[in-house]
């Protein structure tokens, strides 16, 4: 009987996350439905932006910069190997922008802001604001979570470049300040192999697709939280494990339909 | 509307990733050194392309004159017909011989132009008559082979 109460287990669980998905489907298309006022009241998108998007700022740059140091010294070593060390502003760039800036910086926010915007509406919630808004007719999607959409739909792309920007200056100050690799080699294989089109706008679009993710997620586990104490630190988790797991995923099937073979 | 600081901090945010953007771009990309606006288009046909691609660089003297923008296998005669745009500011004359060279031992294949010395230049959309088809390493570790077996053996 115990495999029998496994399998039942394991089916109540695929069903569970089927039924989560299309409610989170159908929270999206409501978010997106009731995000009109928003841009008319852009000043609570503002308000957003701050908490999601500034306060994203020095995790999001002292890490591309550390993470940048660490690419030009790890390329370093590598290309030494073969003697192309001048590659090395290429494969920094090349990392970065296509890869890295969009993947990390999309994993820190949703670990620094997602789960931030689930504790404050599933505690909103909890404390049955939530409903206070619907009895006084205000629409708690239109009115808490559209902004906070948007703002996360906004600042995800500005963060995931300047994750790359101050990461390929971090490549520069290991590569060419510390080791000293030519500086206009450095530059110039760069500018050779990064194309703007193929790599830096795909990557924008990378973390364009995954700050929508990342913040639908977020808020619909927030908006979803059981309204306990217990409840909202549970959203909170699966905010950080589902986007990070989302973000990975739809990583490697953007990356297949953007760059494959060429 | 109330200004407050938070708006400053906002402001400072967007502009901020915009300039990460922008450095990308001029900086990191080849938005900066790469001019697509004035080009024309030329074509060729090769024996053999080898490992080249599309959007490999077309060089004369060293110096990038272009990129190879379209290459398909033209079935009337079985050769490959690579489509080159060149920068406007560059002519050549008509008897330019196109080359694909490889840049380094193992590096990237590029198309390197020889001008001649006809007085007429190349016309958008003409072709150019004289190619040289890439160097396929297995087709000279071949050759040579072939050629060190027709010798007659020295130690005889």
């Amino acid at each position: 009987m115990a495999a029998m109460k496994t399998v039942r287990a394991i089916g109540h669980r695929v069903v569970d996350a089927v039924w989560r998905m299309g409610s989170a489907t159908r929270f999206f298309a409501l978010v997106l439905l009731y995000s009109a006022s928003s841009f008319r009241r852009f000043r609570l998108v503002i308000k957003e932006l701050f908490s999601s998007g500034v306060m994203s700022l020095i995790i999001i740059l002292v890490a591309g910069l550390f993470v940048g140091m660490v690419l030009g010294l790890q390329g370093y070593e590598t290309l030494k190997r073969y003697g192309s060390e001048s590659a090395l502003g290429s494969l920094v760039a090349l990392s970065l922008v296509r890869e890295l800036g969009p993947v990390l910086a999309a994993l820190l926010f949703a670990s620094r802001a997602g789960s931030a915007m689930t504790a404050e509406i599933g505690l909103m919630k909890a404390t049955e604001q939530i409903s206070a808004m619907e009895m006084m007719a205000v629409n708690p999607i239109a009115r808490i979570v559209a902004p906070r959409f948007w703002a996360g739909v906004i600042s995800m792309p500005l963060l995931a470049a300047m994750f790359s920007a101050v990461g390929v200056f971090g490549g520069y100050l290991v590569g060419v300040v510390q080791i000293g690799v030519d500086e206009g080699s450095f530059w110039a294989q760069m500018q050779a192999a990064v194309d703007f089109r193929e790599d830096i706008l795909n990557g924008v679009l990378k973390s364009f697709v995954f700050g929508t993710v990342v913040t639908v997620i977020a808020l619909f586990e927030g908006y979803d939280a059981q309204p306990t104490a217990e409840g909202v630190s549970g959203a909170t988790t699966r905010t950080v494990v589902n986007s990070s797991l989302a973000i990975l995923m739809l990583d490697f099937v953007l990356t297949a339909i953007m760059f494959r073979g060429n | 509307m109330e200004r407050t600081t938070l708006d400053l901090w906002v402001g400072m945010f967007v502009v901020g990733g915009i300039a990460a953007l922008v450095m990308l771009a001029m900086k990191v990309g080849n938005l900066g050194t790469y001019n697509v606006s004035e080009s024309y288009q030329v074509y060729g046909y090769f024996q053999n392309i080898g490992g080249l691609k599309a959007k490999a660089s077309i060089k004369s003297a060293g110096v990038l004159v272009g990129r190879v923008t379209e290459i398909s296998l033209d079935t009337n005669r079985y050769q490959a017909k690579v489509v080159m745009s060149l920068d406007k500011r560059y002519q050549f004359p008509k008897d330019t011989f196109a080359n694909i060279l490889t840049s380094g031992l193992l590096g990237e294949q590029y198309i390197g132009l020889m001008p001649g010395g006809d007085e007429e230049m190349l016309k958008p959309g003409s072709q150019i008559k004289q190619t040289q088809s890439a160097v396929v390493l297995e087709e000279m570790i071949g050759k040579f082979l072939y050629n060190k077996a027709a010798e007659p053996d020295k130690a005889n």
